[in-house]
């Protein structure tokens, strides 16, 4: 949808814009405008925090995530997830019912381990726990990143009551930055799934006299399931 | 655009400083925003050299504001999303209606937005047989109210949770009566209750912007609850409406300024939910909306380019100034009688609806500097205040008994023997009507100020007197 009005109104705003700047129509963008965009880099200033061990920054990650009510637990391969999300399960009391993103990475575990009742998908209002995997986890705050995608759909990240994410800790970094150079490495340079999600702990609200809630209108609950692959990636 | 009663400035301050409720509301700001921000900033010892980064990325975006909005709508584009640019609020607002009517759209769901605020966006979508529907929870009571909101962060800050029932019992029909609704919990599981029929009945989804960068054609929210994700991802067209200076070039500048942001907010290291969108929901989704527009208002700010207001084109809406402003602290958002509250407000309200209409609120600063002190984007906001009062001057828009007594002062101000000798005896006396007390609590003239505070006492020496005191014994003192 383009209006005429809107293509006036685009000329006018661009033109008062170059007004200001003392630039014309024609003027191509400055080197180090087109440089930033071409080959983006970190600023200079990246908190000192994360730039540790990798085996430091999993023990920040989980304290970061902790300090901001998700809890975390380690297992040691995949074939132990299903049975530690059946443990968080009961421990609290949750439905034996789980919805999983179709990624094989989550949907493919041994579900027939455990009790539970297993579907994948995208969720729906009946759906009280989701698990999905992640695409990775920032030390520096505890933050957990969620693409989405075929095989991960969105809603599982926001209707459920109880969000469950497994990550490895080899999809560990310590900044946002080595975030986005892995995605465009996996991506190509400009290419962005239609969400990316940071998620630093559950909902929560401040709205009713500054008294802090969780569980707003997401999650109330995030769980964060470790898997220490290290030893296979080494 | 949104009416203001900013002309009313001191009616509604003082309705504001006589009202109890709001005021106990106020006092809540120490506890659940300044002592978080503190302790946030304390934790991190690279947080000054963030904010000297943060403006600095502003300062070169805002520099190149035209290339950057090129690449950001081509890059929108090329991710089958759409751009609208808008040069004032009804454009914006007939934009909206008509991305309702072309998508057969009955429901709206709204994230929390500043700008749609600034457009007055639901009153406008309403009257097309729009039903709209505020998701945030702070933004849910205040409509609930018919009130604006009076924190940019917080909208519903002065209300208090016995009145968050009230709304709740006359809204939420069909529920028991005697049903509890004493804690904020309560309160909470209803409103996601109810809120939860809404999502999924949504067809339209409007939410803000944090960011748009102009790398990847991407919107970005900032949000604690969730209620902006589920209202961009459960409707079937997604709206993100923004101003210009929203744009930063790349997702590492996002990144860099995303650090200063919740901190100088509310306190936290991150928000909950940090969200990049970019176009709508690709082939083989299962979920997410079919169509992603973003509308790109000026509504006055390409004219702040290039001049003494540029730098408030920097500012992220963190609230950080209004959390620290022993102004917005006395009297809250509305009295400002605009969208934007507290210093920020006090100078980019008089940018956006013209310095007749807000030229009180550049005004109502004590000048004590904290709001450039603890703003992540180093906005020199006082100085820019005495620029819209230089303005308001030069425009004779202050009222003549300020002009009359200017040209008073600066008669005496400027013949020193004639000030010292009048400013001397004005301090005995007052010195004197305070009787020992140090403080008057009622002064001829001046009941502006003594109606509601205490006059401070003079102690019985001019500033002058004292310094040539002190300058004398210099050479006394090792």
């Amino acid at each position: 949808m383009s209006s005429a009005s809107n293509s006036t109104s685009r000329d006018a705003i661009l033109g008062r814009i170059r007004k200001s700047l003392g630039r014309t129509a024609g003027d191509s963008a400055p080197r180090d405008v087109t440089e930033r965009l071409a080959s983006p880099k970190p600023n200079a200033v990246v908190p000192k925090r994360a730039q540790i061990t990798h085996d430091q920054q999993v023990a920040l990650f989980e304290k970061m995530a902790t300090s901001v009510n998700a809890t975390v637990s380690m297992v040691v391969s995949d074939d132990d997830i299903p049975r530690e999300v059946a443990r968080f399960l009961a421990e609290h009391n949750l439905p034996a019912r789980v919805k999983t993103s179709p990624d094989a990475a989550v949907s493919g575990l041994p579900w027939s381990d455990t009790a539970l009742e297993v579907t994948a998908g995208i969720a729906g209002p009946e759906d009280a726990v989701s698990v999905t995997p992640s695409f990775a986890g920032v030390a520096e705050t505890g933050s957990l990143m969620l693409r989405s995608g075929a095989d991960t759909p969105y809603t599982l990240n926001m209707l459920p009551d109880t969000h469950i994410v497994v990550l490895k800790t080899s999809d560990m970094v310590g900044t946002y930055e080595e975030v986005w150079a892995r995605l465009r490495e996996k991506e190509g340079h400009g290419n962005m799934p239609r969400t990316f999600l940071w998620v630093t702990g559950p909902s929560r609200t401040g709205d009713i006299e500054q008294t802090m809630q969780l569980g707003a209108h997401g999650p109330r609950r995030l769980h964060i399931v470790l898997v220490d692959d290290k030893q296979k990636t080494k | 655009m949104s009416v203001s009663t900013s002309p009313n400035f001191k009616e509604n301050v003082h309705g504001a400083l006589r009202d109890e409720s709001l005021q106990r509301a106020l006092g809540r700001l120490k506890t659940g925003f300044r002592d978080k921000r503190l302790a946030a900033i304390e934790n991190l010892p690279e947080f000054e050299a963030l904010r000297d980064q943060a403006r600095d990325i502003k300062n070169h975006t805002l520099e190149n504001l035209d290339h950057y909005l090129l690449t950001f709508e081509e890059n929108v584009k090329a991710n089958g999303g759409h751009v609208h640019w808008c040069a004032d609020a009804e454009e914006a607002r007939q934009v909206v209606a008509k991305i309702c009517r072309d998508t057969n759209a009955k429901s709206v769901l709204k994230g929390k937005s500043m700008i749609s605020e600034e457009i007055a966006l639901n009153d406008f979508l309403e009257k097309q047989d729009l039903k709209v529907v505020e998701t945030d929870l702070g933004e849910y009571i205040i409509q609930l109210r018919h009130e604006p909101p009076s924190h940019i962060i917080a909208p519903a800050i002065h209300v208090h949770k016995e009145e968050v029932a009230d709304s709740f019992r006359e809204t939420h029909k069909g529920r028991d009566p005697n049903r509890s609704l004493d804690e904020p919990r309560e309160l909470l599981d209803e409103a996601r209750e109810v809120m939860r029929e809404h999502f999924f009945a949504a067809d339209v989804g409007i939410t803000g912007a944090n960011f748009l960068i102009a790398e990847t054609g991407t919107s970005v929210i900032v949000t604690n609850e969730g209620n902006g994700d589920l209202t961009q991802t459960l409707s079937r067209v997604h709206v993100a409406i923004a101003s210009l200076e929203k744009v930063v070039p790349t997702l590492e500048d996002a990144s860099s300024i995303l650090r200063v942001l919740a901190r100088s907010a509310t306190g936290q290291e991150m928000s909950s939910y940090t969200t990049f969108s970019t176009g709508p929901r690709r082939e083989g989704d299962l979920d997410g909306p079919e169509e992603y527009h973003v509308i790109l208002l000026d509504n006055g700010r390409s004219n702040m380019l290039g001049t003494e207001f540029q730098d408030m084109l920097r500012c992220i809406r963190c609230a950080a100034c209004m959390n620290h402003c022993p102004v917005y602290g006395a009297v809250g958002g509305h009295a400002y009688g605009w969208v934007y509250p507290g210093p920020m407000g006090s100078v980019l309200s008089p940018s956006l609806i013209g310095v007749d209409e807000a030229g009180h609120l550049p005004n109502a600063s004590t000048f004590c500097g904290k709001c450039e002190e603890v703003c992540p984007m180093r906005i020199p906001l006082p100085k820019m205040m005495r620029h819209w009062r230089e303005r308001e001057f030069e425009k004779h828009l202050s009222p003549s008994s300020f002009r009359y007594g200017i040209k008073t002062w600066a008669f005496f101000a400027s013949k020193p023997r004639l000030y010292r000798a009048v400013t001397g005896i004005a301090s005995k006396v007052l010195a004197k009507m305070a009787g020992g007390k140090g403080r008057i609590a009622k002064l001829p003239l001046a009941g502006g100020w003594t109606d509601m505070r205490d006059f401070p006492a003079p102690e019985g020496k001019t500033f002058k007197e004292l310094w040539a005191e002190k300058q004398a014994g210099k050479g006394d003192v090792k």
